[in-house]
């Protein structure tokens, strides 16, 4: 017996944000323009010590003004996608549910894309105006979610089988609506369907919008995280949750709210990048076990390690030019879907 | 065996009118309907009994006679439509739920698994009710789940994957996880549905030691005639959502009854303890 402990959680997490360091300083350092590693050094320690004005060369504006923010943003992001992933699959009690899977990402793109929209119709004062787009993915994705429980709903029990295939079509069908409202409707900041249906990290939203999906990321991790025991039950059946002690009418409504804020916000900054859901928590849950105490926290570091990576590649493989992230985690991801499919199979 | 699970002091502020009666079932119904304007897929009529502390109950019935409604209705996981369904005082369907999991344990036909765990983890599962939201278990929480391990004899499981033992072994860590929550009331649901013989009599022995040493109310539901005939206290016999009879297997268990209940011809004689021991006869 070595239950769970404090002490083992704390270091489980750390060991992920010493990698998740070293995997930024090598982001930071890759590139089209190359930098030194003492100068990369020098230059981060001045921005933790709050004196960017202090940087002068043109390759510490490169480093701190292009690719910091750009891997910020996807730690954020990965580790967003990475908790509702983990969320999902405890919520619909199936391994292969990922935000980008059932339809969920896609939701939250057409919702983002709307928002945009109205955005645009509204001409609101500016400080408002920039969340109309992460609130519209908010909505796309809670929408889509709820519409694929109940699609994915045979006799009054959720069939993993016809969840996934609710989850797949829905994620087709808004794939053509993002496709039918980007090519009809063009206006000012509508940002091209490869962003929304493949994911992209490469142009950094606007700073208030940045503040909103960091603090976004914490609440909601948070509030997934105060069910982190309860989730470890419910994967065992609703019924057998409910005499273990699980409130789970709340768990439900807390774990469905926080994980479309995690995927809608995720989804308005980067588009639908898919599988860093299913992937990470799979991994750590083979390294770290499928307790959701240490489950959820692990998955958040992956999934910013993963993103990172991912990134970094997407970035540098064809540079100067670049493809788009989700390219790069659908390679990689979706055969791994295919291998869990067959497990399950089996 | 060290020392019993659970100490059984009620709350000071329980209303108990009659102390030696722990469950008491009085009128109790359900009925299931797609919508209130159809038909009602299934009827469970208004039934009676009670159970004290130590006394095991079955619930006997061929399928769909309404033994698992019963059972829901008695655990709390669905709310009567007329009558009440009290534990110690207390309406079972009312109860908060860690309030409730702490009186009541539910061991189910089968836990289906999504990913593997340890034994160990599975049965300090048992704990949740008892602890506050953000927790981690305490030396107290796995002395209990060690304690409840061992009260089932399955101890030298406690390292074992779930998914990677034998279903008389899966039994005992379901078992084992239940008396971790320090119930007062035991629910079994088809406990020896994929036992065979031999686990069966080993899990209901463990059973009725269980109760003896820490006065749990068990209700078992089932339709093994003979293993009720054997350990059970009291027999609620159900027929097509009608209970039929309530009391002791030896009253209970008449030639004529059970044949008309189970459709099967059958025999049944005493033994020398008193039980009623069932043979089942050819049709031709």
């Amino acid at each position: 017996m070595r239950p769970l402990t404090l002490g083992r959680l704390l270091l489980r997490c750390s060991l992920l944000a010493v990698i998740l360091f070293l995997v930024v300083v090598i982001a930071l350092k890759l590139g089209a323009v190359q930098v030194s590693l003492y100068g990369l050094g020098r230059d981060l320690i001045r921005v933790l010590l709050g004196q960017s004005s202090a940087i002068s060369s043109d390759y510490g504006m490169i480093v701190v003004d292009i690719r910091l923010p750009r891997i910020l943003l996807a730690i954020v992001v990965g580790a967003s996608l990475s908790v509702a992933g983990a969320s999902f699959q405890a919520l619909l009690r199936n391994p292969l549910a990922d935000p980008y899977v059932l339809g969920v990402s896609s939701g939250a793109a057409v919702g983002a894309i709307l928002g945009l929209i109205l955005e645009n119709q509204l001409s609101l004062p500016p400080e408002f105006a920039g969340f109309i787009t992460p609130l519209g993915a908010f909505l796309g994705a809670a929408v889509t979610i709820g519409a694929v429980y109940v699609l994915g709903r045979r006799e009054g029990q959720i069939d993993s089988s016809t969840l996934l295939l609710a989850g797949i079509i829905s994620a087709s069908f808004l794939s053509a609506i993002i496709t039918f409202l980007m090519s009809t409707l063009t206006g000012g900041n509508l940002r091209g369907a490869p962003f929304w249906l493949m994911g992209s990290l490469s142009t950094l939203p606007p700073k208030s919008l940045l503040y909103l999906i960091g603090i976004g990321f914490l609440i909601a991790a948070a509030a997934i995280y105060t069910t982190a025991s309860d989730l470890n039950l419910l994967l065992a059946g609703e019924r057998e949750a409910m005499h273990l002690g699980v409130d789970v009418p709340r768990v439900r409504i807390v774990v469905y709210l926080a994980a479309s804020i995690l995927t809608g916000l995720a989804v308005a900054v980067s588009g639908a990048i898919g599988y860093v859901g299913l992937l990470v928590p799979h991994v750590m849950r083979f390294l770290f076990g499928s307790d959701h105490r240490v489950l959820l926290p692990t998955s958040a570091f992956g999934g910013a390690i993963a993103l990172v990576v991912a990134d970094t590649i997407a970035r540098t493989v064809v540079a100067p030019s670049e493809i788009s992230v989700g390219a790069v985690t659908a390679i990689v991801g979706a055969p791994f879907f295919i291998y869990l499919l067959r497990r399950r199979l089996s | 065996m060290s020392t019993p699970l659970r100490t059984p002091s009620p709350p000071p502020d329980q209303p108990r009118s009659n102390p030696d009666v722990r469950l008491s079932v009085e009128q109790a119904s359900y009925v299931y309907a797609p919508n209130p304007s159809q038909a009602p897929l299934f009827t469970l009529e208004a039934l009676s009994f009670q159970a004290k502390p130590g006394e095991i109950v079955a619930i006997l019935g061929p399928n769909a006679s309404g033994k698992s409604t019963l059972l829901k209705l008695i655990s709390g996981a669905l709310e009567p439509l007329s009558g009440r369904v009290f534990l110690n005082g207390f309406a079972t369907h009312s109860l908060p739920p860690k309030i409730r999991a702490q009186r009541i344990a539910l061991v189910q036909q089968e836990s289906r698994l999504l990913f593997p765990s340890r034994a160990w983890e599975f049965v300090l599962q048992g704990r949740h009710a008892y602890n506050r939201r953000l927790h981690f278990e305490s030396e107290k929480d796995i002395n209990i789940a060690k304690n409840a391990l061992a009260q089932v004899g399955a101890t030298h499981l406690v390292e074992r994957w779930m998914d990677q033992i034998s279903g008389g072994e899966k039994q005992r860590v379901i078992l084992a996880r239940a008396l971790a929550q320090q119930p007062l009331l035991l629910l079994l649901d088809e406990p020896t549905l994929h036992l065979d013989i031999g686990a069966q009599v080993d899990l209901l022995d463990s059973l009725r030691h269980l109760v003896a040493v820490n006065r749990y109310t068990v209700i078992v539901v089932t339709h093994e005639l003979n293993l009720v005939g054997e350990y059970a206290d009291q027999v609620v016999l159900l027929q097509k959502g009608k209970c039929l009879r309530v009391g002791s297997p030896a009253s209970v268990y008449q030639r004529e009854l059970l044949e008309q209940v189970f459709q099967a011809p059958l025999t049944v004689e005493m033994t020398v303890a008193g039980r009623p021991r069932v043979t089942l006869l050819g049709k031709s």
